[in-house]
C-alpha cells in the first residue's frame, strides 16, 4: 500500500487477527469454496470464536463496542481473502444494526449478546420478487391479531437465507398508508410459517448462503415488533446508511488482492525478453489501478470515520463510499485478468473469482444507480 | 472444574542448534513456537471450559522467551498463565521436566484435569504426560480423541487400531491429546486486548520447593551420546537452476541411462 494509515494498537491487533484468520481458515480454501458453490461453517465459527461477530455490538451487551470504522477494517480484509466469507459476515451486521439501532431494551438483552458472540448469525429480508430498487413495493403483509402478528409473502435473494437465527423483516402492517404502513419485524429460525427456499445459483460469493425467505401465516409474538409501526422504511434506510460503508470496504479488500496477484504476475511474466511489467502499457495499468484503489480507501476510510464521530446525516457519505469504491474495484478487477492475460481467464487462477465476486457489489445493499440517486437527493438538499 | 494446560515452546523449524557438549537443544536462543500438538489440548480446553464453565490455567517449563506462548495460550482460553523458570531447570530430561511440572500442578491443586499435547515436536518421546501423571500418582490417558464429564467421571474416548475406545476414570487423571481435532479456534479479540496488560506469574525451583541436585543436567538420567544426520545409502539429487537447463539435464540422464530413446 503506498499510503499509510495510522491505526491504533486495536485496529492493529484487529487488522492482524482478521489477517491470520484468512490465512488459516480461508485462504486455502476459496477457491474449492468457489468451485463447488459451498458454504463452509469454519471460518465463520472462526471468527464467532474470535469475538468479531461483536464488533458494532455495545460493549453492555457482550460486544466489543467499536465503530463503522473498525468494522469496514475488518470487512476489507477478510475480503481479501474471500468476498463470499465476508458477504456471510457483513450481513450479519445488517441484521444486528436494526436491533442496535431500533431495538428496545428487551430485545437487546435478548438478542445483542448471542450475536456478539457469535452463537446467532442474522439477515436482513427487504427486497422481493417485485420490489428491488423500488423497495417501496413490497407486498409482504403483517397482520395483526391479539398479542401477534402474522406475515405473509416473500422475501428475495436474501444472504444468511435459512442459515441465520435471527431475521430482520420489513412487512406492511397497514397497506392502505403505503411506505408509511411498513414496520421492521425479527423473525427467529424455527418460527411457525417460517421457511428458507432453495439456494440461489450465483455468479459469484459463491460461499455464502443466498434464499428466499417464505412467510406462509408466519406467527410471530408481537413483541418481535421493532421500533413502531409504520417505521420500517426508517429502520430500513438507516441501516443502510451504517451498513453501505461495509460493502465499500469489501471493494477495497477484493481490489487489493486483485491488485497483488495481477502484479506478482506482471512481474515475473517473462514476454519479449523481460517481465511484461517493464512495458509501460502494462505498468501504467498498475499505476492507475493503485490510484484508484488509494482513492477508494482514503473515501471509505475517511466516511466511516465521519459516521464514528457522530454524524447525523451520512446518507450521502455512505452511498458515494459504496458506489466509488465497488465501482472502481470492478475497473480494478477486470485490469487485473487483462494484466494477467490467458492466466487471469483461467480457474486456476483467484482474479477471476474477484472478477466475478466484485460484481454483486455494484448491486447488491442497493444498486450503484440507486447510490447515485441518494447522493443526488443529498447533493441538491445541502446546495439548495 | 480446574483444568491444568501444560504447554511447551518448540524451536521453529530450521532455526534450531543443537549444544555440540550436552546434545541438547539450545531453546534460548532458537526462535520458539508453540509445540504444534499443544494445539489440541487448548482446544479441549477451550471447549470444556465452555461446556463446565471450568477454570483453565496454563503452565510452562521453559526460558522466558516461552511467555510470547503462555500470552498465546491466554488468548485462547487461559485464566491464569504461569512461566516456571530457572537456570536449575536447563538441560532437563522427561523425567525432570515431569518432576517439575508434578510439583506445579501439586500447587494448583485442587484440579480435575491435566492436559497436555500427545508427545513435542522436538523430542517426540510423548514420556511427560504419563510421566509426570506417575509422579503425581494419579491415571493418565493417552491420544484422546474427545472428553467429557458425567456423574463425576470423566469420560475419555480415543482411537485405536481397532475402533473407538471409551474409557472412564476418577478425576484427576492427565490426558494427552490426539493431534488432527477437527477444529482449532483461534486467539478471541477480547482476550487479545486484556493480555497487553497482564504479566505471567513466574515460579521458580525456589517457589516449587525443588531440590536443585533433582534438577536441570545433573538430576536428568538421561545422557544423549551424540546427535547425527541419519545418511542414507543410496542419496537422491536436488538440481536446482533454470527449468529450461534442468529439463535439458534430465532428458540427457534418461537417455544415458536408456529410458529415453537417444
Amino acid at each position: 500500500m503506498l499510503v499509510k494509515y495510522p491505526l491504533t494498537e486495536e485496529q492493529n491487533l484487529l487488522v492482524e487477527l482478521i489477517k491470520r484468520i484468512g490465512e488459516e481458515y480461508i485462504a486455502p480454501f476459496a477457491l474449492e469454496w468457489d468451485e463447488k458453490e459451498s458454504f463452509d461453517p469454519r471460518p465463520i465459527r472462526a471468527l464467532a470464536d474470535a469475538d468479531l461477530f461483536g464488533i458494532i455490538v455495545p460493549k453492555e451487551y457482550g460486544g466489543l463496542g467499536m465503530g463503522v470504522f473498525e468494522m469496514c477494517l475488518a470487512v476489507e480484509w477478510l475480503s481479501y481473502y474471500c468476498a463470499g466469507v465476508s458477504t456471510t459476515y457483513a450481513a450479519s451486521f445488517l441484521g444486528a444494526y436494526p436491533i442496535i439501532l431500533f431495538g428496545n431494551e428487551k430485545q437487546k438483552e435478548k438478542y445483542l449478546p448471542d450475536i456478539a458472540k457469535g452463537k446467532k448469525l442474522c439477515a436482513f429480508a427487504l427486497t422481493e420478487p417485485q420490489a428491488g430498487s423500488d423497495a417501496f413495493a413490497i407486498k409482504t403483509t403483517a397482520r395483526k391479531e391479539g398479542n401477534y402478528y402474522v406475515l405473509n409473502g416473500v422475501k428475495q435473494w436474501i444472504t444468511n437465507g435459512g442459515i441465520a437465527d435471527i431475521n430482520i423483516v420489513i412487512a406492511l402492517t397497514d397497506p392502505a398508508k403505503g411506505p408509511r404502513g411498513a414496520s421492521a419485524f425479527i423473525v427467529e429460525k424455527g418460527d411457525p410459517g417460517f421457511s428458507a427456499g432453495k439456494k440461489e445459483k450465483k455468479l459469484g460469493l459463491k460461499s455464502s448462503v443466498t434464499t428466499d425467505l417464505i412467510f406462509n401465516d408466519c406467527k410471530i409474538p408481537a413483541d418481535r415488533l421493532l421500533s413502531r409501526e409504520g417505521m420500517g422504511f426508517m429502520v430500513a434506510l438507516k441501516t443502510l446508511d451504517y451498513a453501505r460503508c461495509g460493502a465499500g470496504a469489501q471493494a477495497l479488500g477484493v481490489a487489493q488482492a486483485a491488485l497483488e496477484v495481477s502484479l506478482k504476475h506482471a512481474k515475473k511474466r517473462i514476454q519479449f525478453g523481460q517481465p511484461v511489467y517493464n512495458f509501460q502499457a502494462v505498468s501504467h495499468t498498475f499505476a492507475e489501478m493503485t490510484m484508484r484503489l488509494e482513492a477508494s480507501r482514503a473515501l471509505v476510510y475517511q466516511v466511516a470515520k465521519f459516521i464514528d464521530a457522530g454524524a447525523k446525516d451520512f446518507s450521502g457519505a455512505s452511498a458515494m463510499a459504496k458506489c466509488f469504491a465497488t465501482d472502481q474495484a470492478m475497473w480494478i478487477c477486470e485490469r487485473a485478468i487483462q494484466m494477467m492475460g490467458g492466466y487471469g481467464y483461467m480457474r486456476d487462477y483467484p482474479v477471476q473469482k474477484f472478477f466475478r465476486d466484485v460484481k454483486c457489489l455494484q448491486i447488491y445493499e442497493g444498486t450503484n444507480e440507486i447510490q447515485k440517486n441518494v447522493i443526488a437527493r443529498e447533493l441538491s438538499k445541502v446546495y439548495k | 472444574m480446574r483444568i491444568i494446560v501444560s504447554i511447551k515452546g518448540v524451536p521453529k523449524p530450521e532455526t534450531v542448534k543443537v549444544d555440540p557438549e550436552t546434545h541438547a537443544l539450545r531453546r534460548e536462543s532458537a526462535e520458539l513456537i508453540l509445540n504444534p500438538f499443544d494445539r489440541s489440548a487448548l482446544e479441549m480446553a477451550a471447549r470444556l471450559k465452555e461446556k463446565y464453565n471450568a477454570e483453565v490455567i496454563a503452565i510452562s517449563m521453559g526460558p522466558p522467551n516461552v511467555i510470547p506462548l503462555l500470552r498465546e495460550a491466554y488468548s485462547i482460553c487461559a485464566d491464569r498463565i504461569i512461566l516456571l523458570s530457572d537456570r536449575a531447570f536447563a538441560g532437563a530430561d522427561t523425567l525432570v521436566t515431569s518432576r517439575v511440572l508434578a510439583q506445579a500442578i501439586k500447587k494448583l491443586a485442587p484440579f480435575d484435569l491435566v492436559l497436555m499435547g500427545l508427545k513435542s515436536a522436538d523430542g517426540e518421546t510423548a514420556q511427560v504426560p504419563p510421566e509426570t501423571a506417575a509422579i503425581l500418582g494419579i491415571p493418565s490417558i493417552i491420544n484422546v480423541k474427545n472428553l467429557s464429564f458425567e456423574g463425576g467421571k470423566v469420560i475419555a474416548l480415543r482411537e485405536t487400531e481397532y475402533g473407538l475406545e471409551e474409557l472412564e476414570a476418577e478425576p484427576p487423571i492427565v490426558v494427552s491429546l490426539y493431534p488432527k481435532l477437527d477444529y482449532f479456534r483461534p486467539p478471541s479479540f477480547k482476550r487479545l486486548l486484556e493480555i497487553r496488560n497482564i504479566e505471567p506469574e513466574i515460579w521458580s525451583a525456589k517457589d516449587l520447593e525443588l531440590n536443585e541436585e533433582k534438577l536441570g543436567l545433573s538430576g536428568s538420567p538421561t545422557r544423549v551420546l551424540g546427535v547425527f544426520e541419519k545418511k542414507f545409502a543410496e542419496k537422491g539429487e536436488i538440481w536446482e537452476g533454470e527449468p529450461e537447463e534442468l529439463a535439458k539435464r534430465l532428458i540427457n540422464l534418461l537417455k544415458e541411462k536408456g529410458f529415453l530413446k537417444a
